[in-house]
């Protein structure tokens, strides 16, 4: 007979796990608020939101996070149609070579960040090409791709090619086929995709590290300050800003998604 | 007829110029630009540093692979192989009860909020994960406090004088290195294998009881095995992604070096690029091995 409440222990076990995905992250908002400078004392000696302000006047803070945005919004376009492509291709067709292909749009993410970073650098080392935005987009675009990729693939796969045929057959060109037919079909997974993609350029630091030259994204900024910690304070209201870019577009992409899917997640 | 017909039309009637149109952008980008700089850059470990001048000797070599077995070098690529399988280790002792949990009492609502639950953390910024640790491991950080309330400071200080793996502080220790990875990897090893135990029938649970099984007999021979394609699933996240890390050993552990680390500095101030780029093939290679292992038993089926 199998009881239908669950054992206790593991109700302790799975609730302790949660606890420790989700403390780390609310203790920050905590030391948000604390008076100390100079350590990372807890419990905090005193409260103040002064900090907050404090961030507001930075400039540097504001080039870094104007940086951030800018790469992400190229890397999140370009990765939206070279994905788009890819997907479609892998989708529609079969064609000699098309696992290994398919495999190769999976690489940049199934290999360590450090080697898709080092990979490129060695390249513009050799190439002589001077570090730019540009730059930090290519190597962002490389991973931002995948993730569309994988979102948009899905999608196609639970659509059916016979909506396209039919399209064609009632007197549509291809453009109104696409603009009528397909868009409607994949908007909101490339909405997904697109967000996703955002969150993980806005976020990235291990590529960027080596493509970014004395450029500061605002994941480098706040690296640097993790290294060598100068501002406490004001690191911890930036990571809480960084909790609340990423946290909003993680949660709309996981509501256009969850109509029986998990793709979005699907590997980092 | 208007030129965007006649351009689609012709597509229509050749679906080959099509998927080269559709595959080429993505292809150049991830062929030339990734795959180019990747090879060109591995490509370097089969050439030397000139040891008086530092500039790279362009012959073709096995000299700098045979560094690697130096015991410098070699200590490097063992501690990062055993910190990645200590880390997939606890991830699956810590991620099996919450994903048994949430795929078989977890019903509608609640489904949805574990996997909201797992989802937040798994996409939540990377460096401000390590940067809550800093905060929770410094030496007047909260695990010290909490040491200091329930009066276990002993305990702490006996933990931290463990040698290898202590250190003065957690934040400076293997120990606090090892925290920190396992909370990040968590959530990749907590997916897959909710994915399998959702898979695994209630009625094999039933007819194992019904047949005489115990409990634990249940678990070993049935729920075990079946949600083993899904842990194997989530160790190749949590297994190459602490191989490849080269922040958090930084930020939180002492000044031993560790795969990333390693590739880092020989490229950055060494300079010494094919040295860097033989480590390089280390992980590359492990993880080779143990994606054509996992294949065999059944992971990518789960993924």
């Amino acid at each position: 007979m199998r009881s239908e409440g669950s054992p206790l222990l593991l109700k302790i076990a799975a609730l302790a796990c949660v606890a420790f995905l989700h403390v780390p992250l609310l203790l920050i908002f905590l030391y948000a608020f604390t008076t100390e400078e100079k350590s990372f004392q807890f419990p905090p000696p005193g409260y103040t939101t002064k900090w907050f302000g404090v961030v507001w006047e930075r400039q540097d803070i504001w080039d870094a996070i104007g940086l951030s945005v800018k790469v992400a919004g190229i890397a999140t376009v370009l990765a939206l149609i070279l994905g788009t492509c890819a997907a479609a291709a892998i989708s529609r067709a079969k064609f000699f070579g098309r696992d290994h292909i398919s495999l190769l749009f999976i690489l940049p993410i199934a290999l360590p960040g450090i080697v898709t970073g080092i990979a490129l650098r060695s390249t513009f080392g050799i190439m002589d090409i001077p570090f730019s935005t540009w730059t930090i987009v290519l190597g962002h675009t490389t991973f931002c791709m995948v993730v569309v990729y994988n979102n948009v693939l899905a999608r196609f796969r639970r659509t059916s090619g016979s909506m396209i045929e039919a399209s064609m057959d009632l007197g549509a060109d291809g453009f109104q086929t696409f603009r009528y037919v397909v868009l409607p079909q994949i908007a909101s997974a490339l909405l997904a995709g697109g967000m996703l993609a955002f969150a993980l350029s806005f976020d990235e630091v291990i590529v960027t590290t080596f493509t970014a030259g004395q450029q500061s994204t605002l994941p480098i900024w706040m690296l640097n300050e993790l290294i060598r910690p100068r501002q406490r304070p004001i690191t911890n209201v930036v990571a809480i800003f960084v909790i609340a870019v990423t946290f909003i577009p993680i949660l709309a992409a996981y509501y256009l998604t969850r109509e029986g899917e998990h793709t979005a997640g699907a590997g980092k | 007829m208007s030129f965007s017909r006649s351009v689609s039309n012709t597509l229509f009637r050749h679906p080959n110029w099509f998927l080269v149109i559709l595959l080429a952008p993505p292809l150049l980008w991830l062929g030339v630009a990734y795959l180019g700089s990747l090879s060109v850059f591995l490509f370097h470990a089969f050439f030397s540093i000139d040891e008086f001048s530092g500039f790279i000797k362009y012959e073709l070599t096995l000299a700098t692979f045979a560094e690697l077995f130096r015991l410098s070098n070699f200590d490097v690529i063992i501690r990062s192989l055993v910190m990645a399988t200590a880390v997939t280790l606890a991830s699956v002792v810590i991620a099996f009860p919450f994903a048994y949990f949430a795929a078989r009492y977890a019903r509608g609502k609640w489904k949805a909020l574990f996997y909201i639950l797992v989802m937040l953390p798994l996409w939540s910024s990377y460096l401000v994960k390590v940067y809550a640790w800093k905060l929770i491991l410094a030496k007047e950080g909260i695990i010290s406090w909490l040491a200091g309330e329930l009066h276990l400071t002993w305990a702490l200080d006996a933990l931290l004088a463990i040698p290898v793996i202590g250190g003065p502080s957690l934040s400076i220790s293997f120990l606090g290195t090892f925290l920190v990875f396992v909370y990040v990897w968590l959530p990749f090893m907590i997916l897959p294998t909710q994915a399998a135990l959702e898979r695994v029938p209630v009625s094999f649970i039933d007819a194992s009881s019904d047949l005489g099984g115990t409990p634990a007999q249940t678990f070993r021979h049935v729920i075990f095995p079946l949600a083993l394609p899904g842990i194997i699933a989530g160790s190749i996240f949590t297994f190459s992604l602490t191989l490849g890390d080269y922040i958090i050993p930084q930020i939180i552990g002492n000044s031993s070096y560790f795969l990333g680390q390693a590739v880092y500095s020989l490229q950055g101030t060494a300079g010494n690029i094919p040295l860097a780029a033989a480590f390089t093939v280390v992980p590359i290679v492990i993880m080779g091995f143990y994606l054509a292992i996992a294949k065999r038993m059944g992971a990518f089926d789960a993924l």
